[in-house]
């Protein structure tokens, strides 16, 4: 386990031979080096771990719940709740009193409107999921769901003036970078409940894999868990998308990533395999995005879109040839 | 048997379902009593009741009428937990797709039991051997469960109801889609179950000449009425002649099986 941690740790040093250099070289060989890794690398580094553990855990809960492989906090829309959410504070700030926009547009407001917009989307993908069995059903209300969600975001842009538009274009674009030490904080703490309440559902979720009557036949409260899952989802998703954006395919392909490893579903394994998994995938995927060859950083859900669509078509034909 | 223990019984039971303009009634005056190790079957023509029965007797759906009584106590008077110490079910429904092994699968029957995390304890194991041992599945658990037969896959489901620990286990069509072998090892296994754990099992099938030989009573649903008899008893009455309201099917008391003229 440390071992892979010290492994993923390796891969944020290794992006530029300078700061592999200044790692080993001692800090005083240069102090603006020091300052880029102590203010730039390690809170990306940072980031990329708590984003891709929280991605990947949420798509984890989400897939057993929704009985759904392909269910994950950027297809079943939730990412899209979330912009929404994000939307309606940074574009429409404007348009409520100005005694709230200080607080709207703080690092908590924004938390908070990503992690209600990621609610509203996740209660209304189970309304619908009560209703249709099939899986593909939900997909396609999902992504009905994102292009709502953009519909809406595209009216709110058409009345926000420009500076409000290019900072709701740069969030939605997604980046692990640009985060202050005090936003990660608090990002940590989000995710950090998000992940305990997690852990409470774990027994649920290993008797949600015979489906719900069986779950209930064995004493699952099947109201209150479903709601702790549910619950959890969004936070993760929601104050993950709003600090680094809607990242694409995380959460749906690092769960299938620990199942197809580990060869097991249960849940007290994929948990911990799930956590480890999405860490070093996403800094795998920020190691991707600013390749030292480079001057530029692409963004990060170019990458994790390259990575996970592909799997996401893998996993539809598998499925098939399955059943 | 020198005690005869009723696990669960109704009182007066009506089953059916709301509905805003009137109630619709399957079923009513039922009085039904289940004994401790006894095999009891279900049976009925399709579309006659027999799930919203079993799902009144579960406590899933609740009675138009009357009461279940599961140890002399109202089944809605449970806690969930309490009925799953109580209950266990082997129902029709596929599985969701999952990695799941057999002994996962087994052991997930504990659940009552376990701790917030669903740790097994020493007594948990035991419990879980002893339900591999009963069913003889030593074979198979290390498999997946997706990787085993139909068959193979009742079984287990059977040996995970057991794991339960439950005086009662309701299965609900535990022999749809197997042959003839399957079917017989799936009834003679619920026969030996009974026998040998004193458990009460109740399940609903449509092999009625197999549950006439292997039931020690049967539960018979037709039309009008809903009878609980031996199986021996039902014949003289015959009751199995109105089971189907189709005059080229009747039953032959005598060799006990239906005949098509």
């Amino acid at each position: 386990m440390t071992l892979f941690l010290n492994l993923s740790f390796g891969q944020v040093a290794i992006p530029s031979k300078e700061v592999f250099k200044s790692l080993f070289g001692g800090q005083a060989e240069k102090e603006t080096w020091e300052y880029i890794i102590m203010n730039f690398r390690l809170p990306k580094a940072i980031t990329a771990i708590l984003v891709g553990i929280g991605l990947s855990i949420s798509g984890l809960l989400m897939q057993t719940l929704f009985r759904n492989p392909l269910a994950g906090p950027y297809v079943l829309g939730l990412s899209s709740g979330s912009s929404l959410g994000v939307a309606f504070v940074i574009l429409g700030a404007g348009l409520l009193p100005a005694v709230c926009s200080p607080f709207l547009l703080s690092s908590y407001g924004i938390i908070l409107a990503s992690c209600l917009g990621s609610l509203l989307v996740l209660l209304m993908i189970l309304m619908v999921s009560q209703r249709l069995r099939d899986t593909m059903s939900i997909l396609i209300v999902g992504l009905m769901f994102s292009s709502f969600t953009s519909a809406i975001v595209s009216v709110f842009s058409y009345f926000s003036s420009a500076e409000q538009l290019q900072k709701y274009t740069f969030w939605s674009m997604g980046s692990l970078g640009n985060l202050s030490w005090p936003n990660i904080i608090v990002l940590s703490i989000s995710v950090i409940v998000g992940l305990f309440l997690s852990l409470l559902t774990l027994k649920a979720l290993d008797a949600l894999l015979l489906g719900e009557n069986y779950a209930k036949s064995m004493g699952l409260n099947l109201k209150k868990s479903r709601y702790t899952i549910i619950f959890a989802t969004s936070i993760l998703a929601g104050s993950i998308t709003a600090f680094a954006g809607p990242i694409a395919f995380v959460g749906l392909a690092v769960p299938h990533l620990s199942k197809l490893l580990f060869q097991t579903s249960n849940h007290k394994i994929l948990f911990w395999s799930t956590i480890l998994i999405g860490a070093i995938i996403m800094l795998f995927c920020d190691t991707v995005s600013q390749m030292p060859s480079f001057d530029f950083t692409l963004p990060i859900n170019a990458i994790t879109s390259i990575i996970g669509a592909p799997i996401v078509i893998w996993l539809i034909i598998r499925k098939k040839s399955m059943t | 048997m020198s005690s005869i223990k009723t696990i669960l019984s109704s009182n007066d039971l009506s089953i059916g379902y709301y509905s805003k303009r009137e109630n619709h009634v399957v079923a009513e005056n039922l009085n039904l009593n289940l004994v401790a190790g006894q095999l009891i079957s279900l049976v009925g023509a399709n579309g006659i009741g027999k799930s919203t029965l079993l799902r009144t007797l579960t406590g899933i759906q609740k009675p138009l009428k009357g009461a279940v009584f599961l140890n002399e106590r109202n089944i809605h008077d449970f806690q969930p937990l309490e009925l799953a110490q109580n209950l266990s079910l082997v129902l029709t429904e596929k599985l969701p797709p999952s990695n799941l092994t057999v002994f996962e699968l087994i052991a997930l029957g504990r659940q009552p039991y376990t701790n917030w995390l669903g740790n097994l304890s020493a007594e948990d194991h035991q419990k879980i051997n002893q339900a591999i041992e009963l069913t003889h599945i030593e074979h198979l658990v290390y498999k997946k469960y997706h990787e085993i037969s139909d068959g193979q896959l009742q079984i287990v489901l059977i040996a995970r109801a057991l794991a339960q620990d439950t005086p009662l286990i309701i299965l609900d069509e535990p022999t749809t889609h197997l042959d003839l072998l399957h079917k017989v090892s799936v009834f003679k296994l619920l026969k030996k179950l009974t026998k040998e754990t004193g458990k009460c099992i109740l399940f609903s099938t449509h092999d009625i000449d197999l549950a006439i030989q292997l039931s020690d009573e049967m539960i018979v649903m037709t039309e009008d009425n809903v009878v609980q008899d031996q199986p021996c008893n039902l014949i003289t009455k015959g009751v199995f002649s109105l089971l189907f309201k189709d005059d080229s099917i009747t039953f032959d008391g005598e060799k006990g099986k239906f005949m098509i003229s």
